[in-house]
């Protein structure tokens, strides 16, 4: 063994060479992804694009404000309700991990994090579009809600877990009733954690196409109305990009610029802001 | 001063704390119920799925599974070929993803853990994970669908562009940091007295990896590329873009690879607003219930293979 | 005249069926310091969360018997009003970490959502730190995070805290065993001033500290009250064999 010794090294020495060079290879494609986005999409947006509806066949121009506005109605409200339930699933999962209620919804959990998303807007077709008639923006929102929640329960409780236990004592102590103890103590504290799970359940949904197209649908025009079909970036590009029109590709690159850009930003946001406002134990 | 504080305070606490036990009542109550909402959710997702695709189970049977043909227009449902395309795409994507993934998860775990070259890869992984599915299928469907058009030319194959392949392509970069990311965690967990002790007989980092990391993490490690397999089963708007959505069975196998296909995910995303009957809906429902309880069971074992891992 | 604050009556605490405080009677009076000994396990630190009803909290735990207050039973009184009017200290210094040393020293306030003035408030922030001898020492920094102090200090802050809801009775458990020697003697010394105005039980480890600070003692024995007494005659004339097994280092 010892006399092979210099082609046991070389060995080593090719083999770390293979795993750099698969570990760095997989930036290519992001890069090459990421700059064709930028490269086709950024010279789309200005002002007009940001603020107009899609121009119709065979016109040039318009914009995507029917988009901007639907992504940010629909994650605004299904954020609304997936935050304080996940947060209190996450809250009863981490304070009562033996019960068995939690070894179910835990369970439940895990489930719904695998659950494909195409899936979610079948279900939410059935509770929501087809006892109501049409789609709409409201059964779009329930199914981005549906989403999120995994996401926010599992950052909550993780989070929260990881506190220790004299925090809550040291409140209880007090006389602090224990409803004071989690949402004054326990949850700032455990702040930053939560906050990042949030703003990541959002970079996650505001991108999902599949959920939308069977409950948010989609709409060429502006609508504010939650019981009326509305659209969304990704609904938007996903339309236009399959669409035989250059000027609608064009359309869908600014507006894939756009979606990248609130997703890049959203988790760069979510990095510097968690390791800013985390409390120090 | 101090003293009537005292008192002031004293007759506020009383009142007070009666009326919080109340409020504690309602706050449990209220995280109760949250979490029973949840399986709730999933038990709803489950019945409708399963009633939805009723009058299907119905009249088609388990024959359903390997009816070769799917026709809506002569009102015949086989779920093979959607089979067939779901578990080609998805296993030649994971077939590319898992050099990718492994060597990922080697490299942050053992090489180099820290610092910002590690940073850096890092968080371009994370960003591959990030960005949109949606994204990845337009991109796909401009500058890499040419590209393969142009490849198949020069195999000799029907040059569509579109299809199996393609999508694979895609799906496996989009699946690599599921399996990635946990793998660096898994690979950092190793107790380094372990590699200690084999460096201390002399191996060199390639033997210690090999004899001493590899083996501790393979089972979690394979729980990796379990999640990733989950994403890819179900992974919709990049395939549905990319893989040509026909429901023909490919004559060949080099058809199968090259040519146009359908998963069970892209027919229900192309197909669920068309179905114009009950029958043609209630298929479709079906490759749902079904698409749903593979990435179900698959997600949960790579689940538990996890917690059982970073148990022991 | 020496009057009873506090007494347990045939007090017992339970951990699901592992019976841990068996049949305790005690009976504590106002101004005096307790110290607690007893062997690691015995049942201390459970005896000292049964009397501000801390015990009930854990899954399962639960206990039977009386506990007066004031002559009153607590457990017949809202136990989070119980809590707020006795204090308790712990074995590690657990100040709120997102709060300030203002803030934390009016926590019990602030987290009760009782509204008092900015005046009061100073008030009772700079009594209650002066009482646990720390005002002079973060006067200037009372809005930085109370984490940044070091351990005794935030001991210290915990015992302000704990007084800053004015009670007559303060509970510690071990509260110097995760201290340097000279936090400790930091917080010895404080002992003997809050006695002056507060009922104080003391849960040590250490049978120094019980000799130093305490009027009495009570020896706790596998969940037991074997023996309570003045703390002098405890140390050098015990009445149970196993008071004084234990004081001359038999078993520990
Ligand atoms: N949270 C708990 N759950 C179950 N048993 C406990 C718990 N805490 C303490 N015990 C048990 O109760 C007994 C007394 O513990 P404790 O009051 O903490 O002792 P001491 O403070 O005297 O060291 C011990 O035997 C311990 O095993
Ligand atoms: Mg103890």
């Amino acid at each position: 063994m010892e006399l092979n010794i210099g082609l046991r090294n070389t060995k080593s020495a090719i083999f770390k060479g293979i795993i750099v060079f698969f570990a760095f290879l997989i930036t290519v494609p992001l890069i090459v992804v990421l700059g064709y986005i930028i490269k086709q999409g950024i010279f789309q947006v200005n002002w007009h694009f940001l603020t107009s509806v899609p121009a119709p066949v065979g016109e040039t121009g318009g914009g995507i404000i029917n988009a901007l506005v639907g992504s940010f109605i629909m994650v605004m409200v299904a954020a609304v309700v997936a935050i304080p339930v996940g947060m209190a699933a996450g809250i009863y999962l981490s304070e009562n991990p033996r019960s068995k209620l939690a070894y179910y919804s835990g369970l439940c959990v895990d489930i719904l994090q695998g659950v494909p998303s195409i899936v979610v807007g079948i279900v939410v077709y059935f509770w929501i579009v087809k006892p109501l008639g049409t789609f709409s923006a409201l059964s779009g929102s329930a199914a981005l809600a549906i989403m999120m929640l995994p996401i926010v329960i599992r950052s909550t409780e993780q989070t929260l877990k990881m506190l220790p236990d004299s925090l809550k004592e040291a409140a209880l102590s007090l006389g602090v009733p224990y409803h004071r103890v989690i949402l004054k103590v326990i949850v700032p504290c455990g702040f930053a954690g939560i906050l990042s799970g949030i703003m990541l359940s959002i970079a996650r949904v505001i991108g999902e196409t599949a959920p939308l197209l069977f409950t948010a649908f989609g709409n060429p025009y502006l609508s504010y109305s939650l019981t009326k079909p509305m659209e969304s970036l990704p609904h938007l590009i996903f339309t236009y990009a399959t669409s035989p029109y250059d000027d609608w590709h064009n359309l869908a690159w600014g507006a894939s610029f756009i979606l990248l850009m609130f997703v890049l930003v959203l988790n760069i946001f979510t990095k510097v802001l968690t390791r800013k406002w985390k409390v120090q134990l | 001063m101090y003293k009537k504080t005292n008192k002031f305070v004293e007759n506020k606490r009383l009142k007070l704390s009666n009326s919080q036990l109340k409020w504690e009542t309602i706050f449990r109550r209220i995280l109760i119920a949250m979490s029973i909402l949840l399986v709730v959710i999933i038990l709803g997702v489950l019945a409708t799925l399963i009633v939805e695709s009723m009058p299907s189970i119905k009249s088609l049977g388990i024959g359903f599974l390997w009816g070769k043909v799917w026709d809506p227009v002569s009102n015949i449902y086989g779920a093979y070929p959607f089979l067939v395309g779901t578990l080609l795409t998805s296993f030649i994507a994971l077939i590319i993803s898992v050099p990718f993934s492994y060597a990922i998860a080697i490299y942050l775990g053992e090489y180099n853990p820290k610092g910002w070259l590690s940073d850096l890869l890092k968080n371009a992984i994370e960003l591959i994970a990030a960005v949109p599915s949606i994204i990845y299928g337009f991109w796909g469907l401009f500058v890499l669908v040419p590209i393969i058009r142009t490849f198949e030319m020069k195999i000799g194959v029907a040059p569509y562009g579109i299809g199996v392949l393609t999508s694979s392509l895609i799906l496996a970069v989009m699946i690599i940091p599921y399996a990635a990311s946990l793998g660096i965690t898994l690979i950092r967990m190793v107790p380094s007295p372990l590699k200690e002790a084999a460096y201390g007989l002399g191996a060199t980092r390639f033997e210690v990896i090999r004899s001493v990391i590899m083996p501790y993490t393979r089972s979690g490690l394979f729980a990796g590329v379990l999640l990733s397999l989950g994403r890819a089963l179900g992974e919709t708007m990049a395939v549905t873009m990319l893989i040509g959505n026909t429901s023909a069975v490919a004559d060949s196998i080099k058809n199968a690879i090259f040519g146009p296909g359908n998963t069970m995910a892209s027919v229900i995303a192309n197909e669920f607003t068309e179905a114009d009957h009950t029958e043609y809906l209630s298929a479709l429902i079906e490759l749902g219930l079904v698409l749903f309880f593979v990435t179900v069971i698959i997600n949960l074992i790579g689940k538990r293979i996890i917690t059982r891992f970073t148990n022991d | 005249m020496e009057s009873t604050i506090v007494k347990a009556e045939n007090y017992n605490s339970y951990f699901g069926d592992n019976h841990v405080v068996k049949d305790v009677n005690i009976s504590i009076n106002k101004n005096e310091v307790i110290a607690v000994m007893g062997p690691s396990g015995c049942g201390k630190t459970t005896f000292l969360r049964g009397i501000n009803r801390m015990h009930e909290l854990i899954p399962n735990a639960t206990s039977k018997g009386k506990i007066l207050l004031d002559g009153e039973n607590v457990y017949d009184m809202n136990a989070i009003y119980v809590r707020s009017k006795i204090g308790m200290v712990f074995q590690r210094p657990n100040p709120f970490p997102n709060l300030s040393i203002y803030e934390n020293v009016v926590a019990g306030y602030l987290l009760n959502g009782i509204k008092i003035s900015k005046a009061d408030k100073d008030v009772i922030v700079e009594k209650s730190l002066t009482s646990a001898a720390l005002w002079k020492e973060v006067k200037d920094s009372l809005h930085k995070k109370g984490t940044f102090l070091s351990g005794g200090q935030q001991q210290r802050l915990c015992i302000a805290r704990a007084i800053a809801m004015q009670p007559e009775l303060i509970l510690f458990d071990e509260p110097t065993s995760a201290l340097d020697p000279i936090s400790t003697s930091s917080v010895e010394a404080l002992f003997h001033e809050l006695k002056a105005n507060y009922t104080l039980i003391i849960v040590t480890h250490n049978m120094q500290q019980a000799a130093r600070v305490s009027d009495r003692t009570a020896f706790f024995y596998m969940g037991e009250l074997v023996e309570f007494d003045d703390t002098k005659q405890m140390f050098t004339n015990p009445a149970d064999q196993r008071t004084q097994n234990y004081i001359t280092g038999r078993f520990s």
